[in-house]
């Protein structure tokens, strides 16, 4: 049996995952990034139109600054976001766009002048000043008060990846592509590693290393209708529920974008809305302006989303053959705008609907696009229950997202705590008491253990269909744990999905030399189907409305009752359900107690901690506003979070406004 | 109120528009070339199969529900099926193109789907580019080469010409699917010729102010027979790049600086760091 020895083992080759490589290896630590594909291939690359960071370049995005990239999150959180962490990410984004400006990152940047914008559907002539030539630019995105969203046309994921991955290449890490993290190696206290299975041959290898991190995306495969890439199966979720220890995060928070094309769910960027594009109904009506007068069409995504299906419930959506949609009209922004700042968007719509989107209306419904939930971590990345095992990007719960993702902090995200947990990788393995003594019997145990479950699928007689059980669980996952959720329909799906998760140890698979996609397909939907199980069952339990988690039978966030975390893992081999705990969020220490979001609907009930908190939040900010203190020290006096970043982050961001005294 | 009508007669135009063409759904034979290098009992060989085809569909919907429902050992590779990671080009009809945005009403009733040549097979439709892609980035050395790898960070960042930000995207949207390497006739003769990818790569970086290589470095990558002077000029990259990349410019003009850097010697390599050229691992 094969065991490789690294001091970091990354599985997961997309933004976060080689983000943190390059910080780890840069501090002297061995790395080695596993992937399912080639790393630039990961799904990184489909993020379209950019990331946030508050550098306030552009004339619409004068006075932002971190503090109100902070209040964006959170409100668009629902409060569900950890505000430390908020914090700390607020803090970082802007250094993150920074290092990729130096690293060879494209940014759009600004040419000073008048220009013409489309605001709430007029034409718009803004002036850009004179000390911002040639900085980067900020596009509008949902749910931001300010201009904050940095670009690269609308190929953003994909000049970051092309870049992070080059660096990855200059430092010499490896990556050993096509490869599948398959269970983790622990003793049910500290990680040591992985077992990996090599997709060309088929055969199992052990990796042990100090420190082991997830970084494998999202589940948006568990879904019959996802923007996501077909690699998405939220395996590494379940490597980790897996180990019955190390335990996932609000699984049930899972965000619908509101353009994916109709019907292929394929993404068109959150910036055709942000540059002015329009949502019609049948009727070629624009019916945001009349549901969310304060954001319109500029809402969270997970309001405007569900402001999409209730339109098309009222009777007012298009029929078509597949089911009904509604239209994105993008045409008002003019052919050379399309062209040049969204070009995939042209490009997809030419190669895949077969239309001209600088004259004819895109099709678009809402679709499965982002899993808040993921691997539950501390500040630092780790584990707080497993140790060594670290996570990161969209397969976390770092927790800056809660219950929904403003557009743009997902792939600033990636990056971000790529350098943070980097650098906390770096820590952990720096300190002697973190080394690790595991004899190799160990391993070839675990690698034996996971040999038998494979061979199983093929010793297996049974008669189930596997294809048939991961094609109900995508319908069950898209139509019962969807965008409207009810109790009925929610214990329906997890006994439906337990059902079929009993089947899948019923199917028969043949024993084929090398890569055998048949066994990767069985092996996999049996872990998707236990993130789906977590999912459902999360969603079940939380009776109230948060975020991207709508109940149509508890409509309402309750604070009172729901201020909390879901914490899922699958405790024993033979469960065919997970164990669910909650973990308190604590509103006397929040920056930003809870409150209205500033769209969306206005009722929630009150937790009697947060009139006490705001009460205290409102008098520290009078008295020390009166005193004359500035925002830093207001900041710091309300919520400290600086200790929690490594030291070389900690610094402020400078700003054509906010010189670096 | 005449706004309102107008409105409703545009989404009437829109509605027609969007109604799919109702039209009888053809059987399509779909030869594929199978082969399991793992197996030692498996041999090449052309394997044909009937799917009934749909609406709109591409080859990534065709392709897995022959998966699902016929052939559970077929080998391919998907992962954004939206035509923007490059995995999944092939041979459709004998030409190198991307699978995932092939829709098959553009396709004869009979076609073939074979793998990308030029790379090494894993399996029926997959191959390793990553693995060939990964060698040809070390090679080219293709990242930006900083003069100081520590950058402040809290700093506003440097000012690039808007112009010259958008140039450098128009290159960086490569996607290293490997369709310029498949088509090109000089990499079937000189297995070790760089290919229009890595041609491409050393322009976009050759734009970029913040990578301090320069010509004479460059010509140290490029200054070949299996750089950029090998090229015969067959220019089916350009053709066939489904990206639409500029590849026969860049190729052309990346020759005229070579041969001017290697003719008059322009900028001396003393000035910058020279960037040993490492040889391609030939199989």
């Amino acid at each position: 049996m094969k065991v490789i020895y690294t001091d970091v083992l990354v599985i997961g080759a997309g933004l976060a995952g080689l983000r943190m490589a390059v910080g780890a290896k840069r501090r002297g630590h061995d790395s080695i990034i596993l992937s399912l594909v080639p790393p630039k291939r990961s799904h990184s690359k489909a993020a379209q139109g950019g990331m946030q960071a508050s550098l306030a370049n552009v004339i619409k995005g004068v006075g932002d600054n971190e503090d109100v990239h902070f209040g964006d999150t959170v409100r668009g959180s629902d409060w569900g976001a950890d505000q430390e962490v908020v914090r700390m990410f607020v803090n970082t984004a802007p250094k993150a766009v920074r290092e990729l400006a130096a690293w060879g990152v494209p940014w759009s940047r600004i040419t000073p002048g008048d220009r013409q914008v489309i605001i709430n559907g007029e034409k718009v002539t803004i002036t850009e000043r004179k000390e911002a030539a040639g900085l980067i630019g900020q596009r509008d995105f949902g749910g931001t008060k300010k201009w904050r969203t940095c670009f690269v046309s609308d190929g953003t994921g994909h000049a970051m990846l092309n870049a992070v991955s080059d660096r990855v290449i200059a430092y010499g890490i490896p990556v050993h592509e096509r490869v599948e993290a398959i269970a983790l190696i622990h003793d049910g206290s500290r990680c040591y590693g992985a077992v990996v299975r090599d997709l060309i041959t088929g055969e199992l290898i052990g990796y042990v290393a100090r420190a082991t991190a997830i970084a494998t995306g999202g589940a948006g495969k568990l879904f019959r209708v996802s923007t996501n890439a077909q690699i998405c199966e939220g395996t590494g979720h379940a490597i980790a529920l897996e180990t019955g220890v190390a335990m996932c995060g609000n699984l049930e928070a899972v965000q619908f974008h509101p353009t994916g094309i109709f019907p292929a769910g394929i993404l068109v960027t959150e910036g055709c809305r942000g540059d002015g594009g329009l949502l019609r109904d049948v009727d070629g009506h624009r019916f945001m302006p009349d549901v969310e007068p304060e954001k319109k069409e500029l809402a969270s995504r997970d309001v405007v989303s569900r402001r999409m299906e209730e339109r098309i419930a009222q009777g007012k959506g298009v029929k078509s053959r597949f089911g009904e949609h509604l239209w994105l009209d993008i045409t008002l922004l003019g052919e050379n705008h399309i062209k040049h700042n969204l070009r995939e968007v042209y490009e997809i719509c030419h190669y895949f609907l077969g239309i001209d989107p600088t004259k004819d209306w895109i099709p678009v419904r809402p679709a499965q696009h982002y899993t808040m939930g993921g691997v539950r971590t501390k500040p630092t990345g780790e584990s707080e229950t497993l140790k060594g095992l670290f996570a990161a990007g969209e397969a976390a719960c770092w927790d800056m997202h809660g219950f929904n993702r403003l557009g743009g902090n997902s792939v600033a995200e990636t990056v971000v705590a790529g350098m943070i947990i980097g650098e906390c990788i770096a820590d952990f393995c720096d300190k002697p008491e973190n080394a690790i003594d595991i004899p190799t019997r160990v391993v070839y145990d675990f690698i034996k253990r996971e040999q038998s479950k494979l061979d199983a699928f093929a010793k297996n007689s049974g008669t189930e269909n596997m294809a048939e059980i991961r094609t109900r669980m995508q319908e069950i996952m898209t139509t019962k744990v969807g965008i409207f959720r009810n109790g009925d329909m929610l214990s329906q799906a997890v006994e439906e999905l337990e059902d079929l998760y009993k089947k899948s140890f019923n199917v028969a698979v043949k024993n084929q030399p090398g890569a055998n996609p048949e066994l990767v397909y069985a092996y996999r939907t049996q872990k998707m189907l236990r993130v789906a199980l977590g999912m459902a069952l999360g969603a079940s339990l939380r009776t109230e409305s948060r975020g991207a988690h709508f109940r149509i039978d508890y409509p309402v966030r309750n604070d009172a009752e729901w201020c909390k975390r879901t914490l899922s893992t699958w405790k024993n081999e033979n469960d065919t359900l997970p164990t669910i705990t909650y973990q308190d969020l604590d509103i006397s220490k929040m920056e930003l107690p809870p409150g209205w979001r500033g769209y969306g609907a206005k009722n929630y009930i009150d937790n009697p901690e947060t009139p006490i908190r705001q009460k205290q939040v409102d008098e520290i900010r009078a008295k020390m506003e009166a005193e004359g203190a500035d925002r830093f020290a207001i900041q710091n006096a309300l919520m400290p979070y600086l200790q929690l970043l490594p030291e070389d982050l900690r610094g402020k961001n400078e700003r054509i406004d906010e010189p670096l005294s | 109120m005449a706004e309102n009508v107008q409105q409703m007669a545009a989404a009437e135009d829109k509605k027609e528009q969007a109604a799919p063409q109702t039209k009888n759904h053809r059987m399509l034979q779909v030869s594929i070339l199978r082969y399991n290098p793992a197996d030692p009992e498996s041999v090449p060989h052309l394997q044909t199969y009937s799917v009934s085809e749909t609406d709109s569909m591409t080859l990534y919907i065709l392709l897995n529900e022959l998966r699902d429902t016929q052939d559970p050992s077929l080998q391919f590779d998907f992962v954004c099926r939206a035509g923007i990671c490059g995995s999944c080009a092939m041979l459709v009809n004998g030409k190198p193109t991307l699978a995932c945005r092939c829709l098959t009403r553009d396709l004869p009733e009979h076609f073939t789907l074979a793998p990308l040549p030029g790379f090494e097979l894993i399996g029926d439709l997959s191959v390793n580019t990553g693995k060939w892609m990964r060698g040809m980035s070390e090679r080219i050395q293709s990242w930006c080469h900083l003069n100081d790898e520590e950058v402040n960070l809290s700093k506003i960042e440097t000012p690039m010409d808007p112009h010259l930000a958008e140039d450098i995207y128009l290159l960086d949207r490569c996607v290293e699917c490997g369709c310029c390497v498949a088509s090109c006739g000089n990499f079937r003769m000189r297995p070790d010729f760089v290919g229009a990818v890595a041609i491409n790569k050393i322009s976009r970086f050759r734009l970029d102010p913040r990578d301090h290589r320069n010509d004479a470095d460059y010509y140290e990558i490029l200054g070949t027979e299996s750089g950029v002077f090998g090229c015969m000029s067959l220019l089916a990259c350009h053709d066939f790049c489904p990206k639409d990349l500029p590849l026969k410019t860049q190729i052309a003009f990346m020759r005229r600086k070579m041969a001017e850097q290697g003719i008059m010697g322009k900028e001396e390599p003393t000035l910058k760091r020279v960037i040993p050229l490492r040889e391609l691992k030939l199989d």
